[in-house]
C-alpha cells in the first residue's frame, strides 16, 4: 500500500558559505513509524532535522511535512503546521526561568484556551506519561538531572498531542540504563499516541531497540535506507564501519543470535 | 469542521450519551464545559453509558476529560459503560486511567499582607546578603593579592592586558564625548544665570571646581559601572551557569587569582586613566562654550582657570577614582559569582551589578566629601 509519506524530502541541498552539508538528499518517513538517522559527527544530521522544521535556510529542493512546504505557506499556515509537530532538542532547551509544570504547559497556554484546572491536570498527565512525578511539578530546569530534563522536554514536546515527534539526540548524556528506558518510553508513547518518530541519534542501542527503520547519512546524502537488517548488509564503507565495528558488531551478533 | 458534541438522553434511571466530532486538543475548553455539564446531570441517575462511537479524532486530551468524566461518576456511585471505541483510542483511555491518581496540589497562594511582609523580610535579608557577598569578595581580592605578591609570576599578565584593552582603551571615545558634553553644559549653565549679576567670569570657577573635584570622576565611574562592571558580571554569570569556574578550580587554579584580580586591578587602573582624560575634555568643552556662548576668549579663560583651581581640586579628584574602580569591580565579581542556573538569575544579577556599584560609588563620594573638608582639602 502506498501511502503518502508524512515527511517528504526531494532532492535537498544546506549549505553554510563554501560548505555543502546535505546535498541533493532525498528522504521519506511513513506514518506511525520511528526512524532513527545515524551519520558521523558533522555528516549533517542535525542539520537535515533544523531543516526540516524550518530553522536553517535552504538552497534547493522540497520539504513537505504533512503534505505541506514549509517555504511556501504564510504565517498563518505555519503556526497551524508548527503545532502538529514537536521537538526535543538535544540539551532539552527548557525555559530556564519557568518551572517544569510551567514549561510544559507553555505550548497549551499560547495556543489553546484552557482552564487552568485542565491545564494543569493534561501538564500532570503529560509528566507522568513520560515517568515523573508530582514532585518534580514545581522544580526549576537548573534542579534537574540530565534524564530528568530530557523527560520534560519531551512531555514539552508532547504538551499538544503532536502527530509528528523531532527527538535531537534524545539518548546522548544518559547512562545506558536510563538510555535504555527512554528508548523504550519513546516506543511505548509512539504506540499509545500514534506518533510518528524522526530521531537522531548516535546510539547504536536505540537503533536496535527502538527504531523501526534506519537511514544513514554520509556525504550530504542518505547512502543506505531500511530495517537494521538492510543496514547490517550495507556495503558503503561507514555504514559497514558503524554497523560492524567493535561496538556495532557485538550488538549485530546479539540481534542475529537472538 | 470538528464540531464537538455530547448530546445525553434519560431513560428511565439510566443516562445514555452519545459523543462524536472531535475530542481533540484544539476543542478542549469547549469539550471541558460539556463534560462537566454531562457531570453533575449523572448525579441524578443510576446508571451511565456512553457512547463514543461518532468520535472521529482521539487525543489524551479527549482521553483525560473522558476519564475526568468517569472519576466523577464513579465517585458518586454511578458505574459508567463505554461503548463503540476502536481499541487504540482504548490504549490511550488506560494510559490516561493511571495518571493525577495523587492528591491535587493547588498552587500556593499567598495571602496579600503576608505576601508583603515576606516581600519586606526578603527585601532585607538580600541587602544583608549583598554586604556579605561584598565583604567575602573583598578578603578574597585581599589574599588572593598578597597571594600573588608572594610569586609574582602567577600573576596573569596576558589576561590584564586584554582586559586593560576592553576597559580602558575602548572606553577613552565615550568617555570624552560625555565628559566634553557634561563640561559644555555646566559652563553653558554657569554663564547663564551668573550673567545677571555680571559675573560670566566665575562660571569658570564652577566649571574648573566641579569637574575636577566632582563630576568627571563620577561620570567616568557611572560609565564605567554601566559599561564594565555589567560586562564582568554577565561574563563571570556565565562561566558560572556552564560550570567553568568549577572546571578552573577542579584543576588546581583560583578563580580568583585567575579571573577576578586581573579584572579588579585592570578597573583600578582604568579610573584614573579615564577620569585625568574626562577632567581634559571637560574642561575644554567648558572653554569652547564660554567662548563661543559666553565672550569669554580662550587666553581669559585659561588665566581665569589658573586663578580659580589649584593642584589640590585635581589631587581629590584622582584620588577618588581608584577606589571607585575597585568598589565597581568587587560589586561586579561577587555579583558574577551569584548567579545561578537560570537566564534569568543572570539579568537579575546584572542589574543588581549595574545598581550597586553606582549607588556604592555615590555613597563613597559623600565619605571622601567629609574626608576631605574634615582635612581641609
Amino acid at each position: 500500500m502506498a501511502e503518502r509519506p508524512i515527511i517528504k524530502v526531494r532532492d535537498l541541498v544546506v549549505g553554510f558559505g563554501d560548505q555543502i552539508v546535505l546535498d541533493h538528499l532525498s528522504l521519506d518517513v511513513r506514518r506511525g513509524e520511528i526512524l532513527g538517522v545515524v551519520g558521523a559527527s558533522g555528516a549533517g544530521k542535525s542539520v537535515l532535522l533544523r531543516t526540516i522544521i524550518g530553522l536553517l535556510p535552504r538552497r534547493q529542493g522540497s520539504i513537505e511535512v504533512l503534505g505541506v512546504d514549509l517555504a511556501k505557506v504564510g504565517e498563518a499556515e505555519r503556526r497551524a503546521l508548527e503545532r502538529r509537530w514537536g521537538i526535543l532538542f538535544q540539551q532539552g532547551a527548557l525555559f530556564s526561568s519557568l518551572t517544569v509544570r510551567e514549561n510544559v504547559q507553555f505550548p497549551m497556554r499560547e495556543n489553546l484556551e484552557l482552564s487552568p484546572r485542565l491545564m494543569d491536570e493534561m501538564a500532570l498527565a503529560k509528566l507522568e506519561m513520560v515517568g515523573l512525578t508530582p514532585d518534580d511539578l514545581n522544580k526549576y530546569p537548573a534542579e534537574l538531572s540530565g534524564g530528568m530534563t530530557k523527560r520534560v522536554a519531551l512531555a514539552r514536546a508532547l504538551a499538544l498531542d503532536p502527530e509528528i515527534v523531532f527527538l535531537d539526540e534524545p539518548t546522548s548524556g544518559l547512562d545506558p540504563i536510563s538510555g535504555g528506558d527512554f528508548d523504550e518510553l519513546i516506543r511505548t508513547l509512539q504506540q499509545t499516541l500514534g506518533l510518528t518518530v524522526f530521531m537522531v541519534t548516535h546510539d547504536l542501542e536505540s537503533l536496535y531497540t527502538a527504531c523501526d527503520r534506519v537511514a544513514a547519512l554520509a556525504d550530504g546524502k542518505v547512502v543506505a535506507e531500511g530495517p537494521i537488517e538492510v543496514m547490517l548488509e550495507c556495503e558503503h564503507p561507514w555504514v559497514k564501519t558503524y554497523f560492524k565495528g567493535k561496538r556495532g558488531g557485538l550488538l549485530a551478533d546479539r540481534q542475529l543470535s537472538a | 469542521m470538528g464540531e464537538v458534541l455530547l448530546t445525553s438522553q434519560l431513560k428511565g434511571e439510566r443516562l445514555e450519551l452519545a459523543a462524536s466530532g472531535s475530542w481533540t486538543a484544539a476543542h478542549a475548553g469547549e469539550l471541558e464545559t460539556l463534560v462537566d455539564t454531562a457531570a453533575t446531570q449523572a448525579a441524578r441517575a443510576k446508571g451511565v453509558s456512553i457512547d463514543m462511537g461518532g468520535v472521529r479524532e482521539f487525543d489524551t486530551f479527549g482521553a483525560w476529560l473522558l476519564e475526568r468524566l468517569t472519576r466523577t461518576w464513579s465517585s458518586t456511585g454511578a458505574i459508567a459503560e463505554i461503548v463503540g471505541m476502536p481499541p487504540h483510542d482504548r490504549n490511550l483511555l488506560a494510559e490516561m486511567h493511571n495518571v493525577n491518581r495523587g492528591p491535587a496540589r493547588a498552587h500556593a497562594r499567598d495571602n496579600t499582607i503576608v505576601g508583603a511582609l515576606a516581600a519586606v523580610g526578603k527585601a532585607g535579608a538580600e541587602l544583608g546578603d549583598n554586604l556579605a557577598a561584598f565583604a567575602e569578595m573583598l578578603g578574597a581580592v585581599g589574599a588572593a593579592t598578597i597571594r600573588v605578591l608572594a610569586r609574582p609570576q602567577d600573576f596573569r599578565l596576558t589576561s590584564t592586558v586584554n582586559q586593560l584593552d576592553r576597559v580602558a582603551w575602548r572606553a577613552v571615545p565615550i568617555i570624552l564625548l560625555i565628559t566634553f558634553l557634561i563640561g559644555a553644559i555646566i559652563s553653558q549653565q554657569g554663564i547663564f544665570h551668573f550673567r545677571r549679576f555680571g559675573a560670566e567670569l566665575y562660571s569658570v570657577d564652577l566649571v574648573g571646581i566641579l569637574v575636577l573635584r566632582e563630576i568627571s570622576v563620577l561620570i567616568v565611574a557611572i560609565m564605567v559601572a554601566g559599561r564594565s562592571g555589567s560586562s564582568y558580571t554577565a561574563e563571570l554569570g556565565s562561566m558560572k551557569m556552564r560550570e567553568e569556574i568549577d572546571a578552573l578550580r577542579t584543576m588546581g587554579f583560583d578563580p580568583v587569582e585567575v579571573l577576578i584580580i586581573p579584572r579588579i586591578l585592570v578597573l583600578v587602573i582604568a579610573m584614573p586613566v579615564l577620569t585625568f582624560l574626562g577632567c581634559l575634555a571637560a574642561l575644554y568643552g567648558g572653554g569652547l562654550v564660554a567662548w563661543l556662548y559666553g565672550g569669554i576668549s580662550p587666553d581669559i579663560y585659561l588665566a581665569r582657570l589658573t586663578e580659580a583651581i589649584s593642584i589640590t581640586h585635581f589631587k581629590v579628584g584622582m584620588l577618588k577614582a581608584p577606589f571607585m574602580g575597585l568598589v565597581i569591580g568587587i560589586v561586579a565579581c561577587a555579583e558574577g559569582l551569584r548567579v545561578k542556573g537560570s537566564a534569568e538569575s543572570l539579568g537579575l544579577r546584572t542589574t543588581a551589578s549595574v545598581v550597586q556599584s553606582i549607588f556604592l560609588v555615590i555613597v563613597l563620594d559623600g565619605l571622601f566629601a567629609i574626608f576631605f573638608a574634615s582635612i581641609g582639602m
